[in-house]
């Protein structure tokens, strides 16, 4: 922390000082501006944007693996697109692949296996295509548990964290798309589900098909459709949005854990040029470097091992997608109802785990900072981060939605858990039932139980300080064990986390006189039925947090 | 018993009706165990009849009393526990044995393929007494599968096998803790002995409905696939999706959050 530059965002702007102070990386911003604002005088702009303060937690670049996978999706996309033909029309393959010779296919799929075995770099590209593409979904959906866990998806950043949801939907939404072009047996299986999935919504199901695939499955027209949905209708809203996510938070700048020195309105770490703009410049490459050594070892979407679709066949053991498996798993989860009404049949056993179970995931996603704020009656700003041990109920509750989610990828692979394992298919399938429902709220208890032994190991850290392993007898004849205090820093961030406001007073607790009670004069009693609700959710988001001390009340000594 | 009488006819004294009556039931009698009889000597298996055509057979026999008959029979004839050989031909107990599923290891939803109890010339000996009992398919031989169209075979294994087999023959779940297994031990012999026996869960595939040249053509596909390179890499098992998954989140994502961490720690 010491020997390189950390900055507030509050510095004062530098004045005009020769070329030649200063330490390197204060020279290289001055050339570098002086250059710039001598051709486009734009020095003002830039001077603020390259000052701009990044702070230096490992966890807040999580989201730049999704932007630079996004940067090597549309740089490999480009390649791959000069030699794949959307098209449905049907060709007898003569290209190099053996196997293959002869057999009738879909130009896509053709065009597939034309780019993987006899164009230069073709077959590198894809997997390089592929396998960034699972990297940008997984990377969003790491970068969200860090957004979710710490809370930065609260007052002000709630937009961005509307923005994040809907990059998360629309990137799924891109890579089933993109894994459906190559019309072979996998990806003609994907799409033969997803055309089930839009057809059992009551009403209009039959007509959005009908329309989208040009008649009925699997018609002439979707492949052509798939490919300009994914190679310039989503990746436009992506590039749109993401442009956005990051504009608004340069914007509203950077959150950051508490600290010693860190408040609500600054922020402190690396500034953009050169500190960060090199670091963030190295993880670009060091993302390229990871896409393209797992493209040069692991192989990923053998088409030609699938075959061309033919609505006749289909392979053991058909997965979607990592990011596609939950909606599998919530499918094959799935008892087998259905309802016949006036000669319409409702398939409760697709509409309710293809529509219904993510509609309401998505949903809940993108609502939960509403909740929370509503239920915790947080009207404020932060820009300072919970850790997630001090939030045990939201902590819990992201647990508890991570474990519904997890089964329902298992049950997405049961067939393979299943021969695997040797196990029975419909056990799995039936234990994988069962846990769906237990799991969720068991992950929840033991979560919030962790959380809260985590915030006792603190406040015990805190205010008794390190165990040293040395026992002293005393002169009484009774034996204590000696405790070093914590060094000063590490005590004061440990305070500031735990949240000891700069007076070393304790953090609030729900329920007594210093909380929002207070405010209003008195504890008021919540009438009716929603306010009632909200009062009991409230008092179980915030329950009293025991065994806090504070650290200017005497510690009774005898008290072990 | 009802007789239609004629007007014109005498009528019969009740006497000889009882005798005629006698007489006929002493010549059914006579006629159904003379027949069951013939056909009890004509059918039943019998040791003797077996061990005094064929030296080979009756060694045969003599393996599959000392490690088969325990759970199908003296006689093949079946049991509780196992069913009867009789008319299940050479190539099934070639099969079985060949690919160790036979002798049983122990009563469950599928015989997992092991190393084979009995060599070769043993299980020939032991085909050969099981294909005297009653006809069936032999051991196919002369399998010229080299010359077979590959791609024709891709079309028809991704058709009639890859819904249990997977699309690379890596096997698959069936329901209730049987499965597909994985295709890539078994010899070009085996393939073709399992698509004429149907072993276990898989069903036969005959002649008519698979010819000999499209199986040949099959296994010409099998082969293949199996001894091919992954022109991309490692084949990750060739099961599909769910290990590209596995991948992504170890070793992709984990990898980048560890660079991450080193990145972020010096700032």
């Amino acid at each position: 922390m010491s020997d390189h530059p950390t900055t507030t965002s509050e510095s004062s702007p530098q004045e005009l000082v020769p070329l030649s102070e200063g330490s390197p990386p204060e020279r290289a911003t001055r050339t570098t501006l002086r250059y710039v604002d001598d051709r486009l005088g734009s020095a003002n702009f830039l001077k603020r944007s390259m000052d701009k303060v990044f702070p230096d937690h490992w966890s807040f670049m999580l989201g730049e693996i999704a932007l630079y996978s996004f940067v090597i999706l549309l740089l490999s996309g480009v390649y791959l697109s000069l030699f794949f033909h959307a098209s449905q029309r049907v060709v007898v393959y003569d290209g190099s692949y053996q196997p293959l010779r002869g057999v009738s296919m879909t130009d896509a799929y053709a065009s597939t296996l034309h780019l993987s075995f006899d164009v230069r770099g073709g077959l590198l590209m894809r997997q390089i295509h592929h396998w960034a593409a699972l990297l940008f979904v997984t990377s969003i959906v790491v970068h969200m548990f860090r957004v979710f866990f710490t809370g930065a998806f609260r007052k002000p950043r709630t937009i961005n964290w509307h923005i994040g949801v809907g990059l998360m939907v629309l990137a799924i939404l891109e890579g089933f798309a993109g894994y459906s072009l190559p019309d072979d047996l996998l990806s003609g299986t994907g799409l033969r589900i997803a055309y089930s999935v839009a057809e059992s919504i009551p009403v209009v199901g039959t007509y959005v098909v009908y329309f989208l695939f040009g008649g009925d499955y699997p018609g002439q027209d979707i492949i052509s459709r798939l490919f300009i949905i994914h190679v310039l209708l989503v990746p436009g809203i992506l590039l749109a949005l993401i442009s956005a996510h990051m504009m608004i938070l340069w914007h509203q700048k950077h959150t950051d854990f508490p600290g010693p020195g860190k408040t609500e309105h600054n922020v402190i770490g690396t500034k953009f040029y050169p500190g960060f703009f090199l670091k963030t410049n190295g993880f670009l490459f060091m993302v390229f470097g990871v896409c393209a050594a797992l493209a040069a070892f692991a192989q990923i979407n053998p088409v030609w091992l699938y075959g061309p679709y033919d609505a006749g066949q289909v392979s053991a053991g058909s997965q979607p997608d990592w990011y596609i498996l939950f909606l599998e798993g919530s499918l094959r989860m799935m008892p087998n109802w259905e309802t016949h009404l006036w000669h319409h049949t409702i398939s409760w056993n697709i509409l309710i785990p293809g529509v219904v179970i993510p509609g309401i995931m998505f949903t809940l996603m993108a609502v939960y900072p509403a909740i929370e704020s509503w239920v915790e009656k947080d009207k404020g700003f932060h820009n300072l981060l919970d850790r997630p041990r001090d939030k045990p109920v939201r902590t819990g509750l992201g647990v508890m939605s991570l474990t519904f989610y997890m089964v329902l990828v298992i049950a997405g692979a049961n067939d393979i858990l299943a021969s695997t394992f040797h196990w029975s298919l419909q056990a799995t399938t039936w234990v994988l039932r069962v846990l769906i429902i237990v799991l969720p709220p068991i992950a929840f208890k033991i979560t919030k139980r962790i959380c809260l032994g985590l915030q006792h190991h603190d406040a015990a850290l805190l205010h008794h300080g390190v165990e040293t392993g040395i026992i002293r007898r005393l002169p009484s004849g009774a034996y204590i064990e000696v405790e070093e205090p914590l060094a000063p820093q590490k005590a004061e961030t440990l305070a500031a986390q735990i949240g000891y406001d700069h007076d070393g007073h304790p953090p609030a607790l729900a329920g007594s006189t210093n909380g929002h009670a207070a405010a209003d004069g008195g504890i008021s009693r919540p009438v009716g039925a929603l306010a009632k609700t909200r009062s009991k959710l409230e008092s179980f988001w915030d329950e009293p947090r025991e065994d806090i001390p504070d650290p200017h009340v005497p510690d009774d000594a005898e008290h072990h | 018993m009802v007789s239609v009488s004629s007007p014109d006819a005498p009528e019969p004294t009740p006497r000889r009706r009882i005798r005629k009556r006698r007489i006929a039931s002493l010549g059914i009698l006579v006629a159904a165990l003379g027949t069951i009889g013939t056909l009890y000597a004509g059918l039943a298996p019998s040791g003797s009849a077996a061990s005094n055509s064929d030296p080979s057979i009756a060694r045969g026999r003599q393996l599959f009393l000392q490690g088969c008959a325990s759970c199908h029979g003296l006689n093949a004839q079946g049991g509780v526990r196992a069913p009867s050989l009789i008319g299940v031909g050479a190539a099934a107990v070639d099969f079985r044995v060949g690919t160790g599923r036979m002798p049983l290891q122990q009563h469950g939803p599928e015989a997992p393929r092991k190393r084979p109890v009995y060599n070769n010339a043993q299980i020939q000996l032991l085909a050969g007494y099981v294909a005297s009992l009653g006809a069936g398919p032999a051991i196919p031989t002369n399998l010229n599968y080299q010359s077979a169209d590959v791609a024709f075979g891709g079309s028809l294994f991704r058709t009639n096998c890859a819904q249990c087999h997977n699309f690379a023959g890596s096997g698959g779940a069936l329901t209730y803790g049987k499965y597909a297994p994985s295709l890539s031990e078994a010899t070009p012999k085996q393939i073709y002995e399992a698509m004429i026996t149907g072993p276990e869960n898989m069903p036969v595939f005959g002649d008519k409905e698979i010819t000999p040249a499209q199986k040949l053509a099959i296994i010409s596909y099998i082969r293949t696939i199996k001894t091919e390179p992954n022109p991309g890499g490692a084949g990750l098992g060739r099961v599909g999706p769910v290990t590209e998954t596995a991948v992504a989140w170890l070793v992709g994502i984990g990898a980048l959050v560890i660079v991450t961490m080193w990145i972020g720690s010096r700032a």
